[in-house]
């Protein structure tokens, strides 16, 4: 027990460092995600169940879902831009004023 | 001064002020006493009373819960409202309404939706139910078993996400309106604070009161813990709903 411990302990280390010297947002956020479910190993370890469910549901779940969602709006996510480029001015076809609008949102 | 040699001092000024952070932090860490001695200072008559006392007084075989839906439920309360704040600004900075941007929006959703992927949805349309269910099983069983309100209100909100994205957003919505969602959400804050005030004016202090701790082990047992315990998972739920819903497309309705 001693040992998984120690494990877990040098993994979060790592994990936190490792968010922070990520340059790239996705792996970012997905490290932080790790981060979280190691943390919920650990408070299962220390006997405390309750904040090991809140952290695996919170931490991993739902506080990642809502960077993703924040980076989809903010066009973060996409691979291709200039296909997504084509397919709202598609969109917007014969709308002027519109897909300005929608661009500096 | 040029930009470069800024940015190369602002960078190891950065680098000095976090270690010395860490140093401070690593040392108040090597200064706490260890885990689980006797004579540790938060080991004291509170820990006792609560240990010894609680399950009798709030019926709650959980002592976390009977803690903090009993003994500090006000605290709870406190940190319910804290959530549907945080949902309230969300609501006011996030929100999106009037007909110029609606069809904008609806494009910026649509063209980014996984629309058509087949093994996400289908397997979030096995998963739905069973997270469902395990939130429920969490919130229910708060005072019996490990979790609570905020746990299980942590994953039916999960689960209302992942039903969410399973099934799109028109069948969500045909249910999960702004209306819904405040009404439900008002009403489980204020059934909270009516009947938690209503027994700490009558109950406090030995008087008598109409909560019972009943036969601790029994589902329906332990006074208002159970219905305190849904009513926080709603609010949980809600929140983590809203905020999903708000951060994605700026508003309830289509």
């Amino acid at each position: 027990m001693q040992a998984l411990m120690a494990i877990l302990l040098a993994l979060l280390v790592i994990c936190a460092v490792a968010v922070s010297a990520t340059r790239k947002l996705l792996p970012a956020v997905i490290i932080f995600m790790s981060y979280s479910m190691i943390m919920s190993l650990v408070w299962l370890l220390l006997r405390a169940p309750d904040l090991a469910i809140t952290e695996a549901a919170v931490g991993a779940g739902i506080t990642s879902v809502l960077f993703f969602i924040t980076m989809r709006r903010l066009g973060l996510l996409k691979k291709n831009l200039q296909e997504d480029e084509e397919e709202v001015q598609k969109h917007f076809e014969g709308r002027p004023g519109k897909l300005e609008e929608d661009r500096h949102e | 001064m040029n930009k470069q040699k800024r940015d190369r001092v602002y960078a190891v000024l950065c680098t000095v002020l976090t270690l010395i952070f860490i140093a401070v932090m690593l040392f108040m860490v090597g200064e706490l006493p260890p885990l689980g001695r006797a004579d540790n200072p938060d080991i004291n008559e509170v820990v006792e009373f609560y240990m010894e006392e609680g399950p009798e007084e709030t019926g709650a075989l959980n002592a976390v819960t009977g803690m903090i839906l009993h003994y500090r439920a006000f605290d709870t309360l406190g940190e319910s409202c804290v959530l549907f704040v945080s949902a309230v600004c969300v609501f006011i900075l996030l929100r999106i309404d009037g007909e110029a941007s609606n069809d904008t929006l609806v494009a910026i959703d649509r063209r980014y939706e996984p629309t058509g992927d087949p093994i996400l949805t289908q397997t979030f349309k096995v998963l739905v139910p069973a997270v469902f269910m395990f939130g429920i099983y969490i919130t229910m069983n708060g005072h019996l078993s490990p979790g609570g309100g905020f746990s299980g209100g942590a994953i039916i909100g999960a689960g209302l996400l992942l039903f969410l994205n399973a099934y799109g957003l028109e069948k969500t919505e045909r249910f999960m309106t702004s209306g819904l969602h405040r009404r439900i959400t008002a009403l489980a804050l204020c059934f909270y604070a009516i009947a938690k005030s209503y027994t700490f004016y009558t109950g406090a202090n030995g008087l008598k009161s109409f909560e019972s701790a009943g036969t601790p082990g029994a589902i329906l047992s332990a006074g208002l813990i159970l219905p305190l315990n849904i009513c926080v998972a709603i609010v949980v739920a809600m929140t983590i709903y809203s905020m999903y819903i708000m951060l994605r497309k700026g508003g309830f309705n289509k």
